[in-house]
């Protein structure tokens, strides 16, 4: 049961990228010229997806279990940091110069153009040295 | 200046709904945070019970365009980067994203969503620095 409504999640949350035009990089990278042809489509798409959201978080914060009695994970961690900027810094620097973040990336993939498989490749290669640089550091 | 022509207030403001029931779905059934980062980066460091709502969810999000294109043609898409491009782009946004707990969906929805300075703070972080790499694009394009 979980995993039908994990998979249903995935793909209610891969036709809203499609559908809002965020599977376009050049649609992004419109929203990140705010000096040129300013294009605000992602910010719609933003207050759609916060809306919404906002009451299921309100309504998960005061649960520790979900109806399908699963464990509510939500993040424990306060505090503003250097890794939490520095590394939004890398990834904004990576999102602006492609057009794509994580998840409309992955649901483009299945489209046949080569060129959104070329760039989760390369993220996945990215977040196995992520990985391993952990690894280094915890010993 | 707002390019008009080229943005879609409707189509965007119900994908964005959709977008949200998705992820209202993942915290109320699952107990989980739709945060794609994550999602996927917790499958290259696995822990037990936890692999496979991971692979249900990327499995949705990956069909998503098969499904989609039974009932409606696909969005037009250009991508004006180059390989060399993707690559680093892609190497940049994989470390980045786990270096800072989240991405676009994980900190950008989920996290403002439930109002986490943390998250309005590496939003605007990743908003600004995307920003400033298209600007200094333009700029070296020129």
């Amino acid at each position: 049961m979980t995993l039908i409504s994990s998979f249903i999640a995935g793909l209610l949350f891969g036709l809203g990228l499609i559908l809002s035009g965020m599977t376009d990089p050049e649609k992004v990278i419109g929203f990140l010229d705010i000096t040129g042809a300013w294009n605000p489509s992602l910010a719609f798409v933003m207050a759609g997806a916060v809306l919404v959201s906002y009451f299921a978080f309100r309504v998960a914060g005061k649960r520790s279990k979900t109806i399908l009695s699963q464990q509510i994970l939500l993040p424990t961690k306060k505090e503003i940091d250097a890794r939490l900027i520095l590394g939004s810094i890398i990834f904004g620097v990576g999102w602006g110069l492609a057009g794509y973040c994580p998840g409309p990336a992955l649901a483009s993939i299945a489209t046949g153009h080569k060129e959104p498989l070329l760039f989760v490749a390369a993220m996945l290669i990215g977040m196995a040295i992520y990985e391993v640089i952990q690894k280094i550091q915890s010993r | 200046m707002i390019d008009w022509a080229e943005v879609t207030p409707l189509a965007s403001l119900i994908g964005g709904i959709l977008v949200g029931i998705a992820a209202s779905l993942l915290i109320l059934l699952n107990g989980r945070i739709a945060g794609i980062s994550g999602i996927l980066g917790g499958l290259l460091n696995p822990k037990k019970n936890d692999v496979y709502w991971r692979l249900a969810f990327l499995s949705g999000l990956i069909i998503a365009p098969i499904i989609y294109r039974t009932v409606h043609p696909l969005p037009s898409v250009s991508v004006n980067a180059g390989s060399t491009t993707l690559i680093i782009a892609g190497l940049l946004v994989g470390i980045g994203t786990r270096y800072g707990s989240g991405c676009t969906s994980g900190h950008g929805i989920c996290g403002i969503a439930k109002l986490s300075p943390r998250s309005i703070a590496a939003t605007l972080a990743f908003m600004l620095a995307g920003a400033f790499t298209v600007l200094l694009a333009r700029q070296l394009a020129q």
